[in-house]
């Protein structure tokens, strides 16, 4: 067996009203467009790595919200309904998904092997979070590829940043390192929005795009200083800057998927692409792609 | 008819174990009895809605409501989905729920009603109705904890909450679903290891139980933003349930605290409490926050201009008390010749008159119209734009405000719903509008039964379509 890699490492932010603008058969309502720019940068992620084949996707959701340890999907296959309780209105999908257990568990294992508390959720009844649903629909609409679903475990809630930050990239390494055991092609997702402080209120026809835009002008000048840094190849800086993007832009990176995105890439010192940029209900989203597949690092 | 009241009041707690789990410690299965305890207690108080304010239903978009008659799902937690699964199937009374919800935007607050298959309930309002009300007899309602409301916002949804309680005269059981100190062990543990985290979470657990024990809810309420700084993983959700409740209650610090149970689950303060609303005769309120009526909302993002329009108004009131408001006649503060009743709690007189005046054990009540106190909006919207043209209007909406601004002069009074006598109503266009109006009666006042007169009359003073003259008898 070769030695597994990463073909790519993307931000794939999760807010459903993609989904809803979208008006997939799984998803419920109807909706008459809206967030183009956004649906528009991931159709070009997906054309981006249209040419570049792989086993599975590892995705880390912000909406899997675990206090206690770090969880794993451990089953090979969910469905059901997903509802999401903040916007039932916008986004009741039904999903069916499968997992790539042995990946999962090979993660699992290299993290408890690493000290950190982990577990695999092996509950049939389990309902899959939105937020892996709509980054699984949005990144691979078609649902061939298994995933391995992460949950995001709590610590910048529970102690700070700086910890959450130090779990996540232990957890990145963790993940790289049982990436290339399996022998495996993979794409990592961080699924999460940049700034995230929301509006209160909703139009009332949500996809409105004359009501969209950035909450206020420091959430945008923090979304295009970490978007910079993403476009130039300064993954270092992101790391560094985390504890106060993660407060002042009130982001939700607070859920650790950049930092351990960066992690598992080795903190990239090449540039992402950056496919689009979009506010939803007032929150800043990216979908960037770090192209692993352009900066293998010939061992021969 | 008695009017409705809050029968009772309890706090519980929100992780799986006392449903799935009680015999793997002894602390979980005392939680259990204790809830088994309060469900007796739901029932010897012959209630006849059960209200949970929870803490594990986060919401941005305003208040949700759960208005499903009958949501079923099988609920599994994120992080002890291994203890097992929870199927439910609970009797939701969506009647209230949009009752609720209508009093809400009357209140000014952002609001809306769910109603979808599939919608997932959160685990602490499953745990809650799966212990609380196992047979599904009593119907429930669910409301969300908006993740960026303050005090002055959960106040008010407490009160819209009582506004419906009292208007459908219910025997009502307030719940919050919340951990005291929620701080768990971040490493998996024995059920037998279980204790809480911190012997400071433990010692400010054991300080909220000996208030709340008291009857000092209000005196809870009002360190809500200690407490959380204290004992509080900083998520989302903060120590708010206790402001709901607080209000549920009449912000009170004289009640009957009883506490059934305080154990740890995964080193979080769980506890079940019993607070009955009678009075202790103890415990001076201090009340030191300004209470609240109508949330005028502070953030308003997306209706810029709504919102400046509302500070202009708030402006107005504060630099010149009768100046000219938008649409309208000049307002007023009323007068205060003797017996004079009044209260920030409805609209300014657009006259030189009071709210209402007691003479004897008689209350008679000025002409009171569905303006809001403080904004002067419209429930259902003007009957005409500033330029005398005709708008749609909805005269239930209307009429159920009028309803609300005159229970609050009533209260204001000292006298309740159930003492008015005679009411004159006013109507700008009787064809129109008699059906609506006499609907929102029937739900209303008519359950009370004054006596009523209806006139058509030519217009109003402000752009409205009702107006009540109303006589209360305060004596027995």
């Amino acid at each position: 067996m070769g030695k597994g890699q990463i073909v790519a490492g993307c931000l794939a932010p999760h807010p459903p009203h993609l989904v809803y603008a979208e008006n997939p058969p799984q998803n419920e309502p109807v909706a008459e467009g809206g967030w183009e720019q956004l649906r528009w940068g991931y159709e070009r992620l997906r054309a981006s790595l249209s040419e570049h084949d792989y086993d599975a996707i590892v995705l880390l959701s912000p909406h899997w919200q675990t206090y206690v340890g770090t969880h794993f999907l451990g089953l090979p296959n969910f469905e059901g309904l997903s509802v999401d309780p903040i916007f039932p209105n916008l986004f009741r999908y039904h999903y069916d998904m499968n997992v790539d257990v042995e990946l999962a568990q090979a993660i699992h294992d290299e993290a408890a092997k690493a000290g950190l508390p982990v577990k695999m959720m092996e509950n049939p009844d389990f309902r899959v979070d939105y937020g892996t649903i709509t980054t699984g629909h949005l990144f691979n609409p078609d649902w061939d590829k298994p995933l391995v679903v992460i949950s995001s475990n709590r610590s910048t809630a529970y102690y700070s940043v700086e910890v959450m930050q130090e779990i996540m990239i232990e957890l990145g390494k963790v993940t790289r390192k049982a990436i290339e055991a399996s022998g495996k092609r993979v794409v990592v997702l961080a699924s999460n929005s940049l700034s995230h402080r929301h509006f209160t209120t909703e139009s009332e026809v949500p996809e409105d795009m004359s009501k969209e835009h950035i909450t206020s002008h420091a959430m945008h000048l923090w979304d295009m200083r970490m978007i910079e840094y993403m476009r130039t190849g300064q993954a270092q800086r992101i790391l560094d800057e985390m504890p106060e993007f993660t407060e002042q832009a009130i982001a939700e990176s607070d859920g650790g998927g950049l930092s351990w995105l960066l992690s598992t890439l080795d903190v990239p010192d090449y540039p992402g692409i950056l496919h689009g940029y979009g506010t939803i209900i007032g929150t800043g989203n990216a979908v960037v792609e770090w192209p692993c597949y352009a900066h293998e690092v010939n061992e021969g | 008819m008695t009017s409705g009241e809050v029968v009772a009041s309890f706090v519980v707690p929100v992780h799986p174990h006392t449903v799935l789990a009680p015999d793997q410690n002894p602390g979980w299965r005392r939680l259990r009895d204790a809830f088994n305890d309060a469900a007796q207690t739901i029932r010897d108080l012959d209630a006849d809605l059960l209200i949970i304010y929870s803490t594990t239903w986060p919401s941005i978009i305003g208040h949700q409501i759960q208005a499903d008659p009958n949501p079923e799902w099988v609920m599994v937690d994120h992080d002890f989905h291994d203890l097992g699964s929870i199927p439910y199937s609970f009797n939701i009374d969506a009647d209230f729920a949009h009752a609720w919800n209508e009093a809400n935007e009357q209140r000014g607050l952002q609001s809306r009603c769910v109603n979808y298959k599939g919608f997932p309930i959160d685990v602490g309002s499953v745990v809650a109705l799966t212990l609380l009300n196992p047979d599904n007899s009593i119907p429930a309602v669910i409301v969300s904890s908006n993740m960026y409301a303050n005090r002055s916002e959960t106040t008010v949804l407490a009160k819209s909450c009582l506004d419906v309680i009292k208007t459908q005269g219910r025997r009502a059981v307030a719940i919050t679903a919340m951990s005291l100190s929620n701080r768990m062990f971040t490493d998996f543990i024995k059920p037998e290891e279980d204790k809480i985290h911190s012997l400071k979470d433990d010692e400010w657990n054991r300080k909220i139980l000996e208030f709340l024990e008291q009857g000092r809810l209000e005196d809870v309420g009002q360190l809500s933003r200690t407490i959380h700084r204290q004992i509080r993983v900083q998520k989302v959700v903060a120590f708010k349930p206790m402001w709901w409740l607080s209000a549920m209650n009449g912000n009170r610090n004289d009640l009957t605290g009883r506490i059934l149970a305080y154990e740890a689950i995964h080193g979080a303060g769980g506890a079940v409490v019993h607070i009955d609303p009678t009075s202790t005769g103890i415990g001076d309120k201090e009340y030191d926050e300004d209470d609240v009526e109508f949330f005028h909302g502070e953030r308003g993002v997306l209706e810029g201009s709504d919102e400046a329009e509302i500070d202009q108004s708030r402006e107005a009131e504060r630099t010149d008390e009768t100046s000219v408001s938008e649409s309208g006649p000049a307002l007023w503060d009323p007068t205060e010749a003797e017996g004079s009743v009044n209260t920030d709690a409805a609209p300014k007189p657009v006259g030189a008159y009071p709210h209402a005046r007691k003479v004897g054990d008689m209350l008679f009540l000025s002409g009171v119209g569905p303006r809001q106190p403080g904004t002067n909006a419209i429930p259902g919207g003007p009957i005409h734009d500033e330029n005398g043209e005709p708008l749609d209007y909805d005269i239930k909406a209307q009429t159920h405000a009028v309803v609300n601004n005159v229970r609050r002069i009533v209260e204001e009074a000292g006298a309740t719903m159930d003492q008015v006598v005679d009411v004159t109503t006013f109507l700008v266009d009787m064809k129109r509008d008699f059906a609506g109006y006499n609907e929102v009666w029937a739900e209303t006042l008519g359950t009370v039964g004054p006596t009523r007169t209806t006139l058509a009359i030519d217009a109003l003073p402000t752009p409205i379509a009702v107006e009540m003259k109303v006589i209360v008898h305060m004596g027995e």
